[in-house]
């Protein structure tokens, strides 16, 4: 496959890509115990829109507007939002391994959850003590990072440096209060939120992460041609003319912001953030005006089937997500790699 | 700013790295519209000297100034549609191809969102067909050796349609053909052109005006024939140099060590001392 062909059908891969997305979003919604086509979920939505047709019965109503609807768009949101952090700090990191959690942010949010789950903190506010902890978990540890950095940021290996070093700090802050006050049950609940889970989605979650992941995704698209040159270097992007030492910084905030929001919501759901961008790379190729938006709708719609699956294949039982995006993950990314190495 | 080539001035240039001094009060006008090579031994500040009239990094102390005025504090956008860079190793595995790459020197001269007008199409094939990487066009960055970097990097600065060049090592990674043709073609130019140099034959070559910088301080400075002596190679490089005047009135250089293993090198140099040039 030649390069022009990949930027040539870049326009038709984000076209299938939202359809693909949106037709996901319909059948993972009518998918589970009880299955509602497709359509009847299209004319749940319809109508509580606002529009002229006929809702389902009310039992199955709720289960798609109540339950199915916020837990699969939560998904969407989550991988379209991982995928494409991931993308930004690869580029300015100019590393390939940067994922999301990168700069401290799952750290961050797993202490603050184990101080909800395990210490009890804020359990008075009610159900939305745990997001609310993780979210300031995770804003702790990010401004442990730009403490350690300084007001110039250095380097992209004292960024990451400096992210590995309080992912550190805030893990073994988790596992010290796991260790110390945790009970089998505690400890159990733990595992399953650190492994990732979009179980207690609900239209308050969906509608607050779909705030702040439009306006961040929205802000990053901004920068995509910035994001192109970073990749050759600060120093490439400052001389042709991207003023890098004030839009760095926001770059970094933006991500993690993003990213606190998502895995406060969802926990720290593991892959997509980290090999969606490159899988999105070999379908787009790397220029960032195109490679963010296939990035984000390639996370949105590989979460909402890994949700899917993760609350179906062993239904009653649930599966964390995050062990099923890397079961899936990584065979479909073998796959895209071999070959892509085939072709020249 | 002003139209016309660059104009580049450093006045008490000083930068630190910690406590390490790179430049020590560096004072220069530079002449625009001309071929500038900076040559010195390695560490002797000429990557930095160069950043500093890039305003890619603040000095320590004092000014440089681009057409008069402080390139640190001019905003980079201003700073790019007057003046472009080429780095020496850029190590990235960008999946961009060689057009795309090259279009990332339109950035300064196009709106943030705004697609490729057919105003940088023009430059970007243009700049392309200057450094002969225009066959390479479709080619993937990361499938291109680091000669073909090299160039497609000069490339995309010539996209900015500069009015001023500054290089750091640009020969660096080239075959001999490519090595003649990039600084034939920076010195025919028009524009002001900056590079730091390390082989000097072609810097005597090349260049219309020389800096040597040693230990962060400029040592000579003026044409080709004032700076290349024997004597201050030998003070700067510590290596014998035999300078004649080529067929072109340049100085034609022929470097030995100063103190070589067998004796011929030395007697060689002794018989051909009447006719350096100080």
């Amino acid at each position: 496959m030649t390069r022009p062909v990949l930027a040539a059908r870049a326009p038709l891969v984000l076209t299938a890509g939202g359809a693909a997305l949106t037709l996901s979003l319909l059948v993972a919604a009518g998918t589970g115990s009880a299955d509602i086509p497709p359509l009847g979920v299209a004319r749940t939505v319809g109508a509580h829109l606002g529009g002229p047709w006929e809702t389902l019965p009310p039992l199955r109503d709720s289960i798609v507007w109540d339950l199915r609807l916020p837990r699969v768009l939560l998904a969407a949101l989550t991988g379209a939002g991982l995928a494409v952090c991931g993308a930004v700090l690869q580029a300015t990191t100019r590393n390939p391994l940067a994922d999301p959690y990168l700069l401290g942010v799952s750290s961050g949010a797993s202490t603050g959850a184990v101080c909800v789950l395990v210490l009890g903190i804020g359990s008075g506010v009610g159900s939305l003590a745990l997001p609310v902890g993780a979210f300031a978990g995770a804003l702790t540890a990010f401004a442990c990072v730009l403490l350690l950095l300084g007001r110039t940021l250095g380097s992209a290996t004292r960024v990451v440096l400096a992210g590995v070093m309080v992912s550190q700090l805030f893990g073994a802050l988790t596992s010290l209060v796991v260790v110390l006050a945790g009970d089998a049950d505690r400890t159990r609940a733990v595992t399953f939120w650190l492994l990732g889970s979009l179980a207690s989605a609900d239209w308050t979650l969906v509608g607050v992460c779909a705030v702040g992941t439009a306006a961040g995704l929205a802000l990053l698209q901004l920068h995509a041609g910035q994001l192109d040159a970073l990749a050759f270097g600060r120093e490439t992007a400052a001389a042709v003319g991207f003023e890098v030492r004030r839009s760095e910084p926001v770059l970094y905030v933006v991500t993690a912001v993003v990213t606190g929001c998502l895995v406060a919501a969802g926990g720290a759901i593991g892959f997509v953030g980290l090999l969606v961008p490159h899988a999105a790379r070999a379908l787009v190729g790397g220029r960032h005006t195109v490679l963010l938006p296939a990035a984000a709708l390639l996370g949105a719609t590989f979460l909402v089937w890994a949700d899917t699956a993760a609350r179906t294949v062993l239904a009653p039982q649930e599966m964390p997500v995050g062990v099923l995006t890397a079961l899936i993950g990584v065979p479909a990314f073998a796959v895209l790699l071999r070959r892509r190495t085939g072709a020249p | 700013m002003s139209a016309g080539p660059a104009r580049h001035e450093a006045r008490e240039l000083h930068w630190h790295a910690g406590r390490l001094r790179v430049l020590g009060g560096i004072t220069l006008a530079l002449p625009p519209g001309r071929f500038t090579g900076l040559v010195g031994p390695n560490g002797s500040g000429k990557s930095t000297l160069l950043r500093l009239l890039a305003g890619l990094r603040a000095p320590s102390a004092g000014h440089a100034l681009l057409d008069g005025e402080d390139v640190a504090a001019t905003g980079r956008r201003a700073v790019a549609r007057r003046l472009a860079f080429v780095a020496q190793d850029v190590a990235t595995d960008v999946d961009m191809t060689v057009r795309e790459v090259v279009t990332l020197g339109r950035a300064p001269h196009r709106g943030r969102t705004a697609a490729p007008a057919p105003r940088d199409r023009e430059a970007v094939e243009l700049a392309m067909a200057r450094t002969g990487v225009s066959w390479l066009a479709d080619r993937s960055w990361p499938t291109l050796s680091g000669g073909e970097r090299q160039r497609v990097n000069v490339a995309r600065a010539l996209a900015q349609e500069p009015a001023g060049l500054l290089l750091d090592e640009p020969t660096n990674h080239l075959d001999v053909r490519h090595r003649l043709d990039l600084l034939g073609m920076l010195s025919a130019s028009g524009v002001t052109v900056v590079a730091a140099l390390h082989e000097l034959e072609l810097a005597a070559r090349y260049c219309d005006h020389l800096v040597l910088l040693d230990g962060g301080r400029v040592v000579a400075s003026g044409s080709p024939a004032q700076v290349l002596t024997s004597r201050t190679l030998r003070e700067v490089y510590q290596v014998r140099a035999t300078v004649r005047e080529g067929p072109d009135g340049r100085p034609d250089l022929r470097l030995d060590p100063l103190d070589p293993p067998g004796g011929g090198a030395a007697r060689e140099g002794g018989q051909t001392s009447a006719s350096e040039t100080t």
